[in-house]
């Protein structure tokens, strides 16, 4: 078994309680951070511990932390980001609603190293019953005095508040969230400048995902060396994963970060294997964004190595034969799919949450989202998966955010990896069918 | 602080974006706007059609910038090195924006009233494709009238927010911005709110397209049958420094003076450019300065049709298919 550090107490009854999560050593990184440590240290902690972002980027924490712009007299913040909406990807749910004191335990130590005296907790607007449950937990432990003037004593204050988004994809990026929590419409910034110089409300601001302020805690409680001693070269500590797909298991599973894909995918201790005896096709390995690899690739890199579940082992061979680990979305896919149907779910989503600032994302989404549709009514051409690929090329690297990008790269790598499946739709006019999009859209409209 | 731009090099004051350099240094190396206008603030940055290739991030820090930039909202450094027209993959992919900022315009401009003074049909001409490979329907709206004064027409915006700036920095009620989001969003007012501010209508003038008009316009005349000329009034609201497009005796319609960018010099107030339409109202300076980039300018087409074949030249001396080769 994997060692477990954010949710090994997940089936603890109450464990969303404060005085269960108290009981099983919660809050204990609070203590030692504010009664025997400098918040200099504290982020020092968390630079040796090797923590990468787990919100997508893999950005080191700790480096990001050092990068914070501290001028006297203006505020600093700490912004999580709960927006969770990237395709795939549901482990941050998963944390809040078991166990969301491990959330708020992570804001104060990490608020303590910020000095940031004010935190927010932005959470997407679908994720409604679980801002309550951390809303909840927030009232707990400003009643125990874990949040509130003078906390254990100290002569550190912080207060900790919830924001619900209004459920937009694009209000988890950083800047998009920074504008939406301002209460204004959620458009990305044009940077630089970069949050840690100006961020909400033009001061200082480091915005984490809820994972790698979680993971905050038992780096403090077992020092950063400790934590690095787990995982494998640059990805070090514990990764949560949201697997879903045509998996026996699907769910959230913590994983240290070091394990082969395979062993992922068909031990039972995780995936269980590929549901109804089939074979496995693809994987897209860090949620929607990030690009599909079929079966021979995501066990093996090109070098015929095994693939490993870290960021450098599945980035390895770039895009050419690689892929990322993103945020951590795995999505597996058995021999029966549809990989053009998978991509229009994709590319219909990206088009879907555009927010329209740029010209190449605000009309490349929609226009590659209508050529795959034509694909699916078997009105396509095999020029089209040219045009497609012409057309994520222009969106690719010209926009403003990255959600260009994440627009992009599922169908590049689609292409890539798939082409004769494209191929063969617009030879036979085969037609796929989506009657339940259409569906959908009408309980929607 | 020195930066070179298409091999010709400037020295320029710290803050300077890369677009300001090279408008310093002239038209030819000056990548082309939509979005930037350099007198409101936070514009620029939206329409992509700037973009530039850093092949030097400075002297201290040589490294080439992974991704093309937004030249209108990146500053220099010192000793960076710019590529604009002589950067094949910089012409690709602005030939890429500009296909889709086609892509959902009805490019009717023989009805447009925008058309021989619209900075899409001059981006079109120069560095786009001939046709569009969209094959779907485009978005259409109906045109409403946001005030008394002014006109808009969601179908040709290219949202580039010029407008919002200014409803934003000009104005100090603002009732309009965009609404909903992605390709579905648009300009518009709050419930079909009215524009009555003094300074509102400097939408129209900042607006690159046919997207906001001049209801006030009368007779309806193409721009070319007019002539332009500066002339003032003394004005309690603004400088009164305005251009008056003029046919015969008749003043047709009010603007603000525009320099070689297309960019109003100074905003003017409502009443100088909705209400003052006597010839009696101003005092004539005699006619504008035209600038190379508008359509008045006699050799308007030949100018473009000489930058064309300049930039069609550096192609083919890059190994580059002209665009009006293309299939
Ligand atoms: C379109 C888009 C959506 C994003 N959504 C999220 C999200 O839901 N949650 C998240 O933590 N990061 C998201 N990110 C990444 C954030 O911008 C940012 O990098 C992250 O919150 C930083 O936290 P970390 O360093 O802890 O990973 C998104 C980025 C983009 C471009
Ligand atoms: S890339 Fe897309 S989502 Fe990001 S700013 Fe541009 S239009 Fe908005
Ligand atoms: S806005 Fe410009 S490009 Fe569009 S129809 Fe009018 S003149 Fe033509
Ligand atoms: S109406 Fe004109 S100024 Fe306003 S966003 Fe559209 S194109 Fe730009
Ligand atoms: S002018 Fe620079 S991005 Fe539009």
């Amino acid at each position: 078994m994997g060692r477990k550090l954010l949710i090994h107490n997940d089936h603890v009854p109450n464990i969303h309680t404060l005085e269960v999560y108290r009981a099983h050593g919660g809050y204990a990184s609070v203590e030692k951070a504010l009664k025997t440590m400098q918040p200099d240290q504290v982020t020092d902690e968390v630079k040796k511990s090797g923590l990468r972002g787990r919100g997508g980027a893999g950005f080191p924490t700790g480096m990001k932390w050092s990068f914070l712009a501290k001028p006297e007299g203006v505020p600093r913040y700490l912004v999580c980001n709960a927006d969770e909406s990237e395709p795939g990807t549901f482990k941050d749910r998963y944390l809040m609603e078991k166990i969301p004191h491990a959330l708020i335990e992570g804001m104060i130590t990490s608020s303590f190293a910020l000095g940031a005296k004010t935190s927010y907790i932005y959470i997407r607007g679908e994720y409604f019953y679980v801002a309550r449950i951390v809303e909840a937990a927030i009232a707990e432990a400003y009643a125990a005095g874990w949040l509130g003037k003078n906390i254990l004593g100290t002569d550190f204050s912080h207060d900790c508040y919830v924001q619900v988004g209004g459920g937009a994809y694009i209000c988890g990026e950083e800047t998009a969230l920074l504008e939406s929590l301002e209460g204004k419409r959620g458009n990305p910034r044009i940077k630089p400048p970069f949050p840690a110089v100006a961020g909400l409300w033009g001061c200082p601001t480091v915005v984490n995902n809820v994972e790698t302020i979680a993971a905050v805690v038992p780096i403090v409680n077992m020092g950063g060396e400790e934590y690095a001693k787990i995982g494998v070269g640059k990805s070090t500590g514990t990764k949560l994963i949201s697997a879903s797909g045509h998996i026996n298991k699907p769910g959230v599973y913590e994983i240290e970060l070091g394990i082969t894909v395979e062993d992922f995918i068909y031990s039972d201790e995780y995936c269980g294997g590929i549901r109804n005896g089939k074979k496995l096709k693809a994987v897209v390995a860090g949620g929607s964004s990030v690009p599909i690899l079929p079966t021979e690739l995501i066990l093996k890199t090109a070098k015929g190595e095994p693939r490993l579940m870290t960021y450098e082992s599945l980035s390895d061979g770039g895009f050419s034969t690689g892929t990322m680990l993103g945020s951590g979305g795995f999505i597996a896919m058995d021999e029966d799919t549809s990989i053009v149907k998978n991509l229009f779910t994709f590319s219909r989503f990206y088009h879907h949450e555009s927010c329209g600032q740029c010209s190449p994302c605000r009309e490349g989404t929609g226009w590659m989202e209508k050529i795959l549709k034509k694909f699916l009514d078997g009105t396509a051409n095999e020029s089209d998966v040219d045009l497609l690929w012409d057309i994520q090329s222009k969106i690719e690297g010209k926009t403003i955010c990255p959600l260009g990008e994440a627009a992009a790269w599922p169908v590049a790598a689609a292409i890539r990896h798939f082409k004769h499946e494209f191929i063969e739709i617009a030879q036979k006019k085969k037609f796929v069918d989506i009657s339940h999009y259409d569906r959908l859209n009408k309980i929607r409209a | 602080m020195k930066v070179t731009i298409d091999g010709i090099e400037i020295d320029v004051p710290k803050g300077t974006t890369i677009l300001q350099a090279a408008r310093m240094i002239g038209a030819e190396v000056a990548p082309p706007t939509m979005c930037y206008y350099s007198s409101l603030k936070t514009s620029g940055g939206y329409c992509r059609t700037c973009i530039v290739k850093v092949t030097q991030g400075s002297t201290a820090n040589p490294t080439p910038m992974p991704k093309p930039v937004a030249s209108c909202r990146t500053e220099v450094m010192d000793g960076m090195v710019v590529e604009n027209t002589i950067n094949k993959d910089v012409l690709e992919a602005r030939k890429g924006v500009v296909e889709f900022l086609l892509m959902n315009h009805p490019l009717d401009c023989p009805v447009c009233d925008q058309a021989g003074e619209c900075h899409l049909q001059d981006l079109g001409y120069e560095h786009g494709a001939a046709t569009t490979r969209y094959e779907f329907p485009r978005r259409e709206f109906e045109k409403i009238d946001i005030g008394k004064y002014v006109q808009l027409h969601m179908t040709r915006c290219i949202m580039c927010f010029r407008c919002v700036k200014v409803a934003e920095q000009l104005t100090d009620n603002r009732v309009h911005g965009v609404m909903h989001r992605g390709d579905a969003a648009e300009i518009s007012t709050y419930i079909e709110n009215v524009i009555e501010n003094d300074f509102s209508g400097n939408v129209i003038d900042v607006c690159p397209v046919g997207a906001l008009t001049d209801k006030t316009f009368r007779f309806k005349s193409r721009v070319w049958f007019t002539k332009p000329v500066d002339a003032t009034c003394d004005c309690k609201k603004c400088s009164g420094k305005v251009r008056l497009w003029m046919k015969g005796e008749e003043v047709l319609r009010v603007t603000a003076r525009k320099d070689q960018w297309g960019e109003a010099e100074e905003f003017i107030c409502n009443t100088c450019r909705f209400e003052r339409k006597n010839t009696s109202d101003w005092k004539t300076e005699g006619p504008s300065p035209i600038h190379k980039s508008s359509v008045i300018s006699q050799n308007h087409y030949e100018n473009l049709n000489e930058l064309k074949v300049k930039i069609m030249k550096q192609q083919k001396a890059l190994g580059f298919t002209p665009f009006d080769k293309r299939p």
